[in-house]
């Protein structure tokens, strides 16, 4: 077997697989406990799901979120950093959507207001991971805490705006935007009529596409990745580490915040407080299951959607815990079956070499 | 690498194996004629003892009393209140309620999609037109109003009357204009029989967060007993569980909201401000049931029965008989029209 190809299967593809496996039996007895037919609840979820042209529509949209978030923590990981931080910049990059698309008159094309709002999105996500980037690279204050704090900042302060000066009056919302909509793939694809899937998701995939040609074919990429495996190696080799942490978180925040314009942009026309919902903190779990590669990330994120989209559809027969105690399964199991799975794979290889010998 | 495969064949094979076993008590899926309504849940779903499980008890009644099928949905995030509502509709149910203020722009939608279907829902947020009126929902649209002001009217006047000391409390959970209608109301209810008093007024915060922050809740209410406060009324989620503890450790009295809450301080609660919400569910399951639903605004007030102050068994010895008949003399002002109790402050 061809050894790069090995180094791939060994490292990339299984541990998900075996996470997935285990999170598909551990499923079962969940489902047992509840008193209810595995075959027939794990049924119900593919057809409410890949099953039909609206659940899959509701899966891509979920996806896109996931897929931003996912990639967020997926370069600070690779450059040695943890941002817990995808949270508050996904919401605030959907604020900045939105301020942008109410502060362009009406009429405004769209080929110019939709560029505008996208970039207000990545910017507003950018500027609040360069906090911890640059706290990071000065002075050296933990990312993990500072992206934690900063998630109850953004959040609070987003929320006061939202609820004192800029929303409709009983809602917890902005005025519906005046320009930059992003619209639903069910308008050229009827079939999928009535779900929240729209063009965002070429932009999101062009995102990734674009973050794996930085991280493996250039220069800046190869230094991100080198300084997280080892910046002191890193420094000695001439890479000026501080300035390609706080690139990284800058990166980063604004991958998060571009999730925001899927929601403001593509679904609901406005800025929702609260409309991160949990997806930021998910985007930990993306990254995880998707090996930190943007290619896993996006496969990762249509899992969790699915997950996500599937435990609405079997809500009748199992309660939502259910749903969300398994995505904490799958998040342990690889979590746990990295480094596991290598050791078991080089003690088998030890041995085979061994017999060979 | 054998051995990992060797691995998760052994968990593919339990798999399949599990699929196959279908305990006795499953779920066989449901056929007949019988009226099927759908409830899709806020994000705080069931057991929050407050709006969600109203609406779930009313809804479990008129199964029991009216045969009616019902499901329920609790979603995780945003987009999940329209993808559950529609999930629900588009299956042809009869009715389908969506609990909270949040789901108002969704129902709006999805009751113009499936104009067959009858929607209703809990606190929905009505829109007031440039003309200064409110804009009227869907045809097929029942909005479910509360006239929360009026209970927390009657409430500020027993904390006035009970308390005795000139200074009453409120504790607020997000400071918004939902729960400024309370405060308006309360503060109308304590200055009808106590013109001199005091409230002293305070909210948990600014975010939804506020809302599920006991310790906070407890804080505040420490304060206001100290300042000489004997009563404080709170509508704040489950921070109000905080000032109960307090009331219990000060042996002061905390008024409950939505629900009856004697049983989180026993002796301590000295009533509740009731929003029957499942009242309100079960009326409009009935409407549907005997075909005479129609949409538009629905107002549940003192009145209807929609809210009210909570005098059983529990706190009848908390409450003199002469303040339990102004209170009633009070309600039967209000429900005749004779006091106009504000909705803003």
């Amino acid at each position: 077997m061809n050894a790069r190809f090995r180094t791939i299967l060994e490292e990339g593809v299984l541990p998900p697989l075996v996470a997935l496996a285990i999170a598909m039996v551990a499923g079962d007895l969940l489902i047992l406990m509840y008193g209810q037919a595995p075959g027939a609840v794990w049924r119900m979820l593919l057809e409410g799901t890949w099953g039909n042209a609206y659940g899959f529509g509701q899966v891509l949209y979920k996806a896109t979120t996931l897929t931003c978030t996912g990639l967020a923590v997926a370069v600070s990981l690779r450059a040695g950093l943890f941002s817990i931080g995808a949270e508050g910049q996904l919401a605030a990059g959907g604020f900045a959507a939105a301020v942008a698309g109410l502060a362009i008159p009406a009429g405004t094309p769209e080929f110019f207001a939709v560029p505008v709002c996208v970039l207000a999105a990545c910017l507003a996500g950018g500027a609040v991971g360069a906090v911890p980037g640059v706290l990071r690279a000065k002075f050296g204050a933990h990312e993990v805490i500072v992206t934690i704090m900063l998630n109850f900042i953004v959040l609070a302060l987003l929320n006061y705006i939202v609820s004192t000066k800029l929303h409709v009056p009983e809602t917890l919302h902005t005025p519906e935007l005046h320009a930059g909509f992003v619209s639903r793939l069910s308008g050229t694809f009827a079939v999928f009529h009535g779900s929240a899937a729209n063009w965002t998701l070429v932009i999101v995939g062009a995102a990734a596409a674009a973050l794996w040609w930085f991280l493996f074919r250039t220069r800046a990429g190869y230094e991100l990745r080198a300084v997280g495996l080892q910046p002191d190696a890193a420094e000695n080799a001439g890479v000026k580490v501080g300035a390609a942490w706080r690139n990284a978180m800058m990166l980063s925040g604004a991958l998060a915040g571009l999730g925001g314009i899927n929601f403001v942009l593509g679904y609901k026309g406005y800025y929702e407080d609260g409309f991160a919902g949990g997806a930021g903190f998910l985007g930990i779990a993306v990254a995880l299951v998707g090996r930190n590669h943007p290619l896993g990330v996006i496969l990762a994120a249509l899992f969790f959607a699915t997950l996500s989209q599937g435990g609405l559809a079997i809500n009748a027969m199992v309660p939502k815990q259910l749903v969300e105690a398994l995505q904490g399964i799958v998040i342990v199991a690889v979590a746990t079956s990295v480094p596991e799975v290598r050791r078991i794979v080089r003690q088998a290889a030890g041995k085979m070499a061994g017999g060979r010998a | 690498m054998r051995k990992l495969f060797g691995f998760i064949g052994a968990l593919l094979a339990v798999h399949v194996a599990l699929l196959f076993v279908h305990p006795s008590g499953a779920a066989a899926v449901p056929t007949g004629h019988a009226l099927e309504v759908g409830v899709v849940f806020d994000l705080g779903g069931r057991g929050d003892k407050s709006f969600n499980d109203g609406a779930y008890i009313g809804a479990m009644r008129a199964a029991k009393e009216l045969g009616a099928r019902v499901r329920f949905v609790e979603p995780g995030e945003g987009s999940d209140r329209e993808a559950g509502l529609r999930l629900l509709a588009a299956e042809g149910m009869d009715l389908v309620v969506g609990v909270g203020f949040i789901f108002t722009d969704d129902l709006t939608e999805l009751a113009k999609e499936y104009p067959t279907v009858a929607f209703a829902g809990v606190d929905y947020a009505v829109t007031i037109g440039p003309d200064g009126n409110p804009v009227a929902p869907p045809k097929n649209l029942a909005a479910l109003k509360f006239r929360e002001e009026q209970g927390s009217f009657l409430v500020g006047a027993l904390a006035a009357l009970v308390g005795d000391s000139k200074k009453v409390g409120f504790v607020g959970g997000m400071d918004s204009p939902l729960i400024h209608k309370f405060e308006a109301g309360y503060r109308a209810g304590v200055k009808q029989v106590c013109a001199d008093c005091t409230v002293i007024a305070q909210y948990a915060g600014v975010t939804p967060e506020a809302f599920r922050n006991p310790g906070r809740g407890k804080e505040l209410a420490l304060s206001q007993y100290q300042q000489g406060v004997n009563v404080i009324y709170h509508a704040s989620g489950s921070t109000g569980l905080g000032v109960f503890e307090a009331a219990r450790t000060l042996k002061k009295f905390g008024i409950g909201v939505d629900a009856d809450q004697y049983k989180e301080a026993p002796g301590f609660v000295l009533s509740s401000m009731v929003k029957r919400v499942d009242n309100a569910v079960f009326d409009v399951i009935r409407r549907v049931n005997a075909k005479t639903f129609t949409g538009g605004i629905y107002s549940f007030g003192l009145a209807e029965d929609g809210v009210g102050y909570v005098y059983d068994e529990h706190n009848k010895a908390l409450i003199p008989d002469a303040v339990r008949q102004r209170l009633e003399a009070l309600k039967a002002d209000i429900v005749a029209g004779r006091i106009t109790v504000p909705a803003t402050r």
